[in-house]
């Protein structure tokens, strides 16, 4: 079987009978089993259900009770979004058993669609990091070069699905992550508008920041994907009603007359200047289609990390109390009384970023620093989003890079947690100002390293940056590391 | 003791709202499941669980604060309060911090005819825990989710009120207010309602406030009477001895009359307190309030007014009957049915309460229904049976609530007003007892009574008296 067909275009195949469900379900197993020992993307693999779960699908196929584009394909969802009865471990030992009694909605959504779960995406431990190393499990690695991070947290994610090991994945993006690891793994990535797909089953991270998203080969894939996954959802109070959401609609390759900006703040020090040459090279290619590019200054770059790492670490030190040997997920083994068991299950459990963050976002919110830290922090967030309301009565879309530089090598960026956090700068405003952002492959550097484009729409627009995305993919091929090339079609 | 001492209190009053469901789940508020079966991924904790605020938490908290005079905050917001524990499953609690949803209210309290106003620093909604049962066979301790999650609201008080009898009237008044509501059913000891006392003393005329303890545990108007009047003493006791109060917790023991500290000022949490990034701001527009205030039930003050005016009840009995929600609607439901409100009025203030005392009941409790009043009522009046015979009939109202139509049919309880058959046994009676018709005939006018008696007793009770005691001076 060919994998490095699209979701969608697999899906059309299983409409018309030429794979059958079994047939793509076990082609995707296959060779995940031939590429996991050097690529690690999943925590979890499930042979046996996803066959089970296959032969279903592809009844209900039979009986044109599944029609959708994505019926019968099979699927990776990042460890951080509860499927019940399956392990979901946020890549932490605290969690490490932890089985949900529910599904997230975002999933349950998908498997309405018809979709094939295989298993569950490795990532940074609660999703915090940006190189996928963090995991209790073990250190996911680029396909594009074994040497290399897959980018993070959603790097199980990107990384089975540059490798072929899936089609298409679910991830969870805070402050980048899934933005960032599609373009250092060459797929496409979008994060959603903050409450256009609900976080019910999603293990929180940085509530008024996390959205879930998905991660495919282009830009087709991810308007399907999120069309299925999106809406209001009656267990997620911040997920809304919003129109706009026939995002296929939007596969138009015409930019004509688009308005679209380039903050001249994205493009200063520290932006390594392959990944520039790529990305304004991008914006040429939809400025010769039609589109009107110009440079502004966005303002306030500078501060979007301290207030992204103030304001997420602060809810995460709250979202993460519930990890406390109590319940569920690990205890340790001895302890004097219900207080040591507190801290010995945290410090056993926790990995060393995890805790990092909770003690930051503690110290934010402690009395006497509130005021100082996170009140501030939120009002640059609010600044921050006016910045970009700004920008958006003169622009349509925004373009810029999505990292300052191409995937790093391994443990490059772990000895230096302020350079790692730096690296988050094109990406972090985002989530504060609850925009959508997408990611696309837009060239290579000297390397062979996939450079990442970012497009970023007004509120609930997501279909302005599909059509530009869309626009922009069509003057170019989808290009496969020479990992899933190899190692190809089982 | 030279020095004139005054108390200083303020209360911190929490009431668990009668949902139907939980604060932030579909989850059953009711109590006695068994451990852990009104649960679910919301109220324990589960990891990707999101709170869904109930609204209709929101609209009884609304009415509370417009029935206390409060102002309502237009624009509120959930707050995470952090502290680990095992019957709070996140190890945060839900609930509010910088903008509660009323503000600046009062209630007026009456003490030995002295009207005073009690100031509403705030109402907050929140989030109960669960409870820890400790195993002492297995050494180990259980957690019980199914009060994790059911609603509350705490009410603080400004530091208005000097004395146990303020704080006893304060409380009333409250209790009141809300049963009236039907927002709670208020049971101190059912921990529906509980209190905490911040309590300092000061020299009369002194400007500053003392150092205040904060007393727990108090589970019933008489605790809390007890708990204030020790926790005076205790304080005046230390500054005389030249000592101070140290600001701390402290907890009652109702049985020992005694408290203890639980913890200090020292080693007080810091709560971490942040808006809850998981709830929307909740947006309460004039109209939401308006549709409250219109829908308010009549409360006590009011009531009672009415009662004397309208139904020319005298004061005492409409204070009675006004002083617990129940009381009053069966009182109105029954005289709606048509009875005499004077009448009604008496079968609740006399047999009622007699029968409630005697089987140590509370108001409540009471479990009849106005229908079978109102019955009981009309047979009475329209002679159908006598005053005892009603007496007999209601104690069984009060325990099963029967239906005294049928009750009086099968029991065959009806007056006989059939004088051929009366006028039988009164004379077979007056044949019976030579000594007390001579008594009479000689001016002896109570034999007459026996005489009724003895003509009741055959009659199995069934006569009407008045007939019997006519009859039998027509005869004699």
């Amino acid at each position: 079987m060919d994998l490095s067909l699209t979701a969608v275009e697999l899906g059309r195949k299983i409409k018309n009978k030429e794979i059958s469900v079994t047939e793509a379900t076990t082609a995707y197993l296959d060779s995940m089993e031939a590429k996991e020992q050097d690529i690690n993307a999943f925590v979890t693999m499930d042979r046996e259900g996803a066959l089970a779960r296959a032969a279903k699908v592809q009844k209900l196929i039979d009986e044109g009770k599944l029609t959708g584009p994505l019926a019968g394909v099979p699927v990776g969802i990042k460890d951080n979004m509860c499927v019940n009865g399956m392990l979901t471990t946020c890549a932490s030992k605290i969690l490490g058993n932890f089985k949900p009694t529910f599904t997230a909605t975002a999933v349950e959504k998908l498997e309405e669609a018809g979709a094939v779960i295989v298993g569950k995406t490795n990532m940074d431990e609660f999703a915090m990091g940006s190189t996928s190393e963090t995991s209790y499990f073990g250190v996911t690695k680029n396909p594009w070069d074994l040497e290399r991070v897959p980018g993070g947290s959603s790097g199980g994610s990107a990384a089975a699905v540059a490798a072929e090991e899936i089609p298409y994945a679910l991830g969870s993006d805070t402050g980048g992550s899934i933005r960032q690891p599609a373009g250092f793994c060459g797929v496409t990535g979008m994060k959603p508008t903050y409450g256009r797909v609900s976080r019910y089953g999603l293990i929180a991270y940085g509530s008024s920041l996390d959205q879930i998203g998905p991660l495919a080969k282009d830009v087709t894939d991810c308007a399907s994907i999120l069309e299925v996954i999106c809406g209001k959802d009656d267990r997620d109070s911040t997920s809304v009603k919003e129109s706009g959401d026939d995002f296929t609609s939007a596969l138009v390759d015409d930019v004509k007359g688009m308005k679209i900006g380039i903050p001249k703040d994205y493009f200063g020090e520290g932006l390594d200047p392959e990944v520039k040459e790529n990305v304004l090279a991008a914006a040429k290619v939809l400025a010769d289609k039609g589109a009107v590019i110009e440079e502004f200054d966005l303002s306030l770059v500078e501060y979007a990390i301290p207030a992204y790492y103030i304001i997420a670490s602060a809810e995460a030190s709250s979202n993460l109390e519930r990890f406390d040997g109590v319940k569920y997920g690990y205890r340790t083994g001895e302890f004097a009384d219900l207080h040591n068991m507190y801290k010995k299950t945290r410090s056993e459990g926790f990995g060393a970023e995890v805790k990092r963050r909770i003690m930051l976002g503690s110290f934010v919110l402690s009395s006497g620093y509130f005021d100082a830290y996170y009140m501030k922090a939120l009002r640059t967030k609010a600044l921050i989003k006016q910045a970009f309301d700004k920008a958006f009565e003169k622009y349509d879309v925004i373009l810029g890079p999505v990292a300052p530089t191409t995937a790093l090598k391994l443990g490059e960026s772990l000895s230096d947690p302020i350079k790692m956090y730096l690296g988050d700068i094109y990406t972090v405003s985002v989530n504060l100002a609850g925009l959508p952002g997408i990611s696309l492959p837009c060239g290579t550097d000297s390397k062979g390293l996939p450079v990442g484009l970012q497009l970023l729409g007004k509120h609930f627009d997501e279909k302005t940056i599909i059509r530009a995305a869309f626009a922009f993919e069509q003057t170019r091929e989808y290009k496969r590391p020479e990992f899933a090339a190899e190692r190809g079609n089982v | 003791m030279s020095k004139v001492y005054e108390t200083v209190i303020g209360l911190e009053v929490h009431v668990e709202l009668s949902t139907k469901t939980k604060i932030f789940c579909g989850c059953s508020t009711a109590f006695g499941g068994a451990p852990n079966t009104h649960t679910c991924p919301v109220c324990t904790g589960m990891p990707g669980s999101l709170p869904v605020l109930n609204k209709e938490v929101v609209n009884k908290a609304i009415a509370v604060g417009l029935a206390t005079n409060c102002t309502i905050t237009k624009n509120c917001k959930f707050d995470r309060k952090n502290y680990f524990y095992p019957d709070n499953p996140q190890n945060y609690q839900i609930s509010q911090l910088y903008y509660p949803i009323c503000r600046n209210g009062k209630v007026e309290i009456e003490v030995d005819g002295e009207k005073k106003y009690v100031g509403i620093h705030e109402i907050h909604m929140e989030e109960d825990a669960g409870k820890l049962i400790h195993d002492p066979y297995t050494d180990s301790s259980l957690v019980d989710f199914n009060r994790s999650g059911v609603p509350l609201i705490e009410i603080v008080s400004e530091p208005d009120m000097r004395s146990a009898e303020e704080v006893i009237a304060y409380l009333d008044k409250l209790r009141m207010t809300i049963q009236y509501l039907g927002a709670s059913d208020c049971k101190l000891n059912e921990g529906s309602m509980r209190a905490d006392v911040n309590l300092s003393v000061r020299e009369v005329g002194a400007a500053e406030f003392g150092t205040r303890t904060e007393m727990k545990n108090l589970n019933s108007f008489k605790a809390i009477a007890r708990a204030i009047e020790n926790e005076r003493e205790r304080q005046i006791d230390l500054l005389e001895a030249g000592g101070e109060v140290t600001q701390e917790t402290r907890r009652w023991d109702d049985t020992k009359e005694y408290s203890y500290p639980m913890r200090s000022k020292e080693d007080a949490q810091d709560y971490r307190y942040f808006p809850d990034p998981d709830l929307v701001p909740i947006i309460i527009s004039d109209e939401w309030i308006e549709e409250i205030r219109s829908s308010q039930p009549e409360f006590r003050d009011k009531k009672k007014a009415r009662y004397q005016e309208e139904f020319g009840l005298p004061e005492y009995d409409a204070d009675i009957l006004t002083g617990v929600k129940k009381l009053a609607d069966l009182f109105e439901e029954t005289v709606l049915l048509g009875a005499n409100p004077k009448k009604v009025s008496n079968w609740l203030m006399v047999e009622t309460m007699r029968l409630l005392k005697e089987k140590e009941m509370d108001a409540e409790d009471i479990a009849f229904s106005a229908e079978n009043l109102a019955k009981l009522i009309k047979l009475a009046d329209s002679q159908a049976i006598n005053s005892s015979v009603a007496k007999e009939v209601f104690e069984v109202i009060f325990a099963e609530d029967i239906d005294p139509d049928k009750y009086v049919e099968e029991k065959g309880l009806k007056t006989v007003n059939d004088e051929g058959a009366l006028r039988a046994v009164v004379e077979q009676v007056i044949a019976d007892n030579p000594q007390s018709v001579e008594d009479y005939r000689n001016g002896k006018e109570k034999a007459i009574g026996f005489l009724v008696g003895q003509t009741m007793k055959a009659m199995k009770g069934k006569a009407n008296p008045g007939m019997v005691n006519e009859m039998l001076k027509e005869l004699l």
